[in-house]
């Protein structure tokens, strides 16, 4: 029943409620809103004073209507001014309105600040308690430079009383959250540890969370509570239902906190002093125990609680990775819920069940659970439980089960949410090529895939199987008969047609001997598919045909006519026009023998690692660690391969040494084909336009064999129109959008960026890559900021090493404020 | 590890999909939330009865849980534990309950405020503070009384001021 009695009801509120929900129409109720608000305008702007009452009904109006959805741009003075009341009520209404309605605008910030402050001092806990509260839930850096002092001192007061002291931990949580820079942990960090001691189970609670976040930037710091923990999470486990009293919920003791510990030790290996290690293990045999016990009570909340426990606990047992018996238990438990009847349970199974996958101790014992899964991903009905299933099956492959596995994967993909098969498509893919024994089966897989979900098979799957064929002899024949095969096929994805074109264009050849796929037949059957076929399928067709046209000179005059059509030589696409006509001329002019020199077969790819798996990695998560690590690696290889061997220094193969080594033609003021230098709203264009100018406007020393007197670059600028000159603004046009990459690269150096940007702090790390196999000497580099820039930008550069080794790289860190 | 795993939002709606409720523990502008509320709608008011109560959306997971016409959504990094973010829905839900008496959908649209006031004492900045029922609803209780006090205090004022005498 609408509890009008408790406490103040504020009439006047309920009754606007009411006229919004009688509405009968949006209309009505927006008309209902807008007279609401003018009424509440006038009030504000009345001169009559109003009073705590009705401004408290005011707001709260205000924050009714926001939280319906419709903006609200007036209010907070009111709301701050409710902040000094003195009355309870008043002061919970302002602090909730400002908390979700947060402004920007720093009066207002300073005056609630302000009230704040006088809050949390006025020892009133209740009043402490709303401040605390609001911190919390705003937690904006203002506040953080504000009360990142304080509110440490409160938590660790023995007066402060613990309601205080738990909303203090989470709140000091909050704010290093958001601004860890403002939350200094040396002073106090013993104290807060200590606080797991605590015999109020809220505060425990409150201070693990606390310790658990910023145990992970400071391990070392907090090392201290690991002991703690254990014998804090020992005496819980161990108490019967009736100690924690009013902290034990449905028969379980202190669920919150079980896991909330848990989670803590998760932030530490296992511990090195025997007597904690061992009271631990006890520990997560007797949770491990307890889930084979009859349970206390029939409801799902005692069981829920019960197994949010045992499931932290198992991640924690997978997480240390180091007592086999632990894991080989936890393994089993999880294999019984895999039957369960509870979806929830089935489901958590699953997912936990991936990472046993990946631990040495336990991947055996998870594979013998592979029949279970495999029948989850049949039976299942709720598609997330599926998507686990197809998960663990990924991640308990090996090369015993490795041909099950993808068959089943296929099976499923037959009938798979359209949302899910790309992310299958690239686990098969992966699965297959790492477990292939016999690439045949490999080659059948991938064109199974094509067959089944072509749509989604992305390119990185069939440039694959095309690199992998190239490279193996075995498996060419192989390859070239079953495409063929597979083309016959009344209806087939253009998948198949390009991987069918680019092969049988390559190995077309090892099958031409068999009356049935003979030259004239595979060249029919390719051009039957012609028409059908997108712009770059038809132009990879076309370059099977010359190369038909090389394999097989009898069926020379045939292919040519075809070229000679009108629809190839007149064609609307610029690229099919260009191929059919240089083909046709190539292949009426060549003679035989330029002809195979020029369709030579592919050479075996260089092996590198499969963009599947970087594909994949990009899917699973915004994972951008892996992402930036993957472009850094790139980047050096990309150096170490694509380095370009100089010619000996003394001929003059490199530009005259006037050019500058850069060959970039402008000095550093002006930017070349500058960038609209009108935007400098946009900043980030800016500084990168004039900023990585100067830096490509390095001044390398001269090595040794180069003439003494090297010029600098803007000395040196020559006027003559440099082609590298465009290419350098290509690479830093690409800043505007990507924070790494190469800035530029001639013969002699690389020049790579990489940079990283919060707020109003950057950070740039230069990286010169000598591509040489000489060293460089006496290098120098000048980091020149614009004058227009200087008054904004503030840049501090360290200074760079002045040897560079051959092939080795040498980094320079730039500060930008 | 990654780090601190803490609680995103949470949102109450009802089968109508109108909303009741929405606590955000991390800084989203205003039109970020009312998207992410659009879309995380539809996509909970379409998941049939049998179905498991938690399901992975953009990069986050999704507990929820029916009671009676309201839907009570919560959204937790994926790394975090399931099954007691349940019992977090089912603690808070007991807590409406006593304190309103049954609790019906009725309560929290009339009463939001405390609805919010109550989830403070029971959760802050995303993470759980205090987990006996007693005590969270001691110190609601507490406020409530503050709040009598406040009333009565007031009252005689304004009738002085009615006869005019101030």
């Amino acid at each position: 029943m609408p509890a009008v009695s408790k406490g103040d009801g504020m009439r006047g509120l309920a009754v606007f409620i009411s006229d919004i929900r009688n509405c009968k129409s949006k209309e009505a109720e927006i008309k209902r809103i807008n007279k609401e608000l003018a009424n509440i305008r006038s009030k504000f702007k009345g001169d009559k004073a109003l009073d705590g009452y009705s401004k408290k009904k005011y707001v709260c109006k205000l924050l009714f209507i926001f939280l319906l959805g419709h903006d609200i741009d007036f209010g907070h003075m009111e709301a701050v001014n409710l902040l000094s009341s003195n009355k309870y009520t008043e002061k919970q209404i302002g602090y909730l309105f400002i908390s979700v309605l947060v402004n920007s605008n720093s009066e207002l910030i300073r005056l609630i600040n302000n009230a704040i402050k006088n809050d949390l001092s006025s020892r009133n806990p209740t009043f402490m308690g709303l401040a605390l509260h609001c911190i919390a839930n705003v937690g904006s850096r203002e506040m953080a430079e504000a009360f990142a002092g304080e509110i440490p001192r409160i938590l660790v007061a023995g007066d402060t009383m613990d309601s205080v002291k738990q909303s203090a931990a989470l709140c000091l949580l909050r704010l290093y959250r958001t601004s860890p820079d403002l939350v200094l942990t040396n002073e106090w960090t013993s104290r807060v540890v200590h606080l797991l001691n605590d015999q109020h189970l809220g505060v425990v609670t409150a201070a693990t969370s606390l310790i658990t976040t910023l145990a992970q930037k400071n391990p070392e710091e907090f090392k201290t509570s690991v002991s703690l923990a254990v014998s804090r999470l020992s005496r819980i486990v161990t108490s019967a239902s009736t100690d924690l009293q009013d902290y034990t919920y449905y028969f379980v003791p202190a669920p919150w906190l079980s896991v909330k510990l848990l989670r803590l030790l998760q932030c530490y290996p296992p511990p090195e002093d025997p007597a904690v290690r061992g009271r631990l293990t006890e520990c997560l045999e007797t949770i491990l125990n307890k889930a084979q016990e009859p349970p206390k009570s029939k409801k799902v909340q005692h069981s829920n609680a019960k197994n949010a426990v045992l499931f932290e606990a198992i991640s924690l047992i997978i997480y240390h990775d180091s007592e086999p018996n632990l894991l080989v238990r936890a393994c089993n438990q999880l294999g019984q819920f895999l039957q369960h009847r509870e979806t929830n349970l089935r489901y958590l199974a699953l997912e936990s069940m991936c990472t046993l996958a990946s631990s040495e101790f336990s991947h055996e014992a998870v594979k013998t659970h592979i029949e279970t899964v495999i029948n989850a991903l049949k039976t299942e009905r709720d598609v997330s439980v599926r998507q686990r299933a197809v998960d663990l099956l990924y991640a308990m492959c090996d090369r015993s089960n490795a041909q099950q596995i993808v068959a089943e994967m296929l099976n499923y993909l037959e009938t798979a949410d359209y949302s899910i098969r790309e992310e299958i498509v690239l686990k098969v893919a992966i699965l297959a090529e790492k477990y292939a024994v016999d690439y045949t089966w490999y080659v059948d897989t991938i064109l199974n895939l094509i067959r089944i979900a072509g749509d989604y098979v992305s390119e990185e799957v069939w440039y694959r199987v095309i690199q992998i064929v190239i490279n193996r002899d075995d498996v060419q024949g192989y390859a070239a008969k079953t495409v063929f095969e597979a083309l016959q096929a009344p209806a087939c994805h253009e998948n198949l047609v390009k991987v069918g074109g680019y092969i049988l264009g390559e190995f077309g050849n090892l099958i031409a001997g068999d009356p049935r796929s003979s030259p004239l037949i595979q060249f029919n059957l390719l051009h039957s598919k012609f028409h059908l076929c997108s712009v770059p399928t038809r132009a990879l067709l076309l370059s099977a045909y010359i190369k038909f046209i090389n394999l097989f000179p009898e069926i020379k005059p045939t292919i040519q006519d075809v070229l000679r059509s009108d629809s190839q030589l007149r064609n609307a696409d610029v690229e099919l026009q260009q191929r059919a006509v240089e083909y046709l001329r190539l292949s009426s002019i060549a003679s035989n023998d330029i002809l195979a020199t020029v369709l030579e077969e592919m050479p075996p790819f260089p092996e590198r690692e499969s963009s599947i798996l970087a594909k994949l990695k990009k899917k699973k998560g915004p994972g951008t660690v892996t992402d930036l690590e993957d472009t850094k690696k790139e980047k050096n290889n990309s150096d170490v391969n694509g380095g370009i061997e100089p010619a000996p220094v003394s001929t003059a193969s490199t530009p005259s040494p006037s050019a500058d080594l850069l060959g970039l033609g402008a000095p550093s003021t002006t930017s070349p084909g500058a960038p609209p230098a009108a935007s400098s709203d946009n900043l980030l264009v800016d500084v990168f336009a004039d900023t990585s100018l100067p830096v490509a406007a390095v001044t390398t020393g001269a090595e040794d064999n180069f003439s003494s007197d090297v010029p600098t670059l803007s000395e040196g600028a020559s006027g003559e129109p440099d082609p590298s000159v465009h290419d350098a603004d290509d690479a830093y046009y690409k800043f505007i959008c990507k924070n790494n990459g190469v800035l530029f690269e001639n013969q002699l150096l690389q020049i790579g960026l990489k940079s990283e940007f919060r707020q109003n702090l950057g950070r740039m790390f230069i990286f010169y890559g000598n591509k040489m196999s000489s060293q460089f000497q006496n290098f120098t580099s000048t980091l020149i900021c614009s004058d227009e820039l200087k008054a904004s930008l503030n840049l501090q550069s360290k200074p760079v090493e002045s040897t560079v080794d051959g092939g080795a790289q040498v980094q320079q860190v730039v500060n930008i404020e | 590890m990654p780090l601190g795993r803490q609680m995103q939002f949470m949102l109450l709606f009802s089968r109508q999909g109108k909303l009741r409720l929405q606590k955000w523990y991390v800084p989203l502008s205003d039109k970020e939330k009312k998207k992410i509320t659009r879309e995380l709608v539809q996509t909970v008011l379409a998941r049939k009865p049998k179905m498991c109560s938690f399901l992975e959306w953009r990069d986050l997971k999704i507990v929820y849980k029916r009671y009676a016409s309201l839907y009570f959504c919560w959204a937790i990094e994926d790394q975090d534990n399931e099954l007691i973010t349940l019992e977090i829905i089912h603690r808070y839900v007991e807590l409406l309950d006593k304190y309103f008496g049954s609790v019906c959908e009725l309560d929290i649209i009339f009463n939001f405020e405390k609805a919010y006031f109550i989830l403070d004492e029971f959760l802050l900045g995303g993470e759980v503070q205090e987990t006996s029922k007693k005590n969270v609803l001691k110190a609601i209780e507490q406020a409530d009384l503050l709040q009598e006090d406040a009333k009565e205090a007031e009252t005689p004022r304004s009738v002085l001021e009615e006869i005019g005498l101030t």
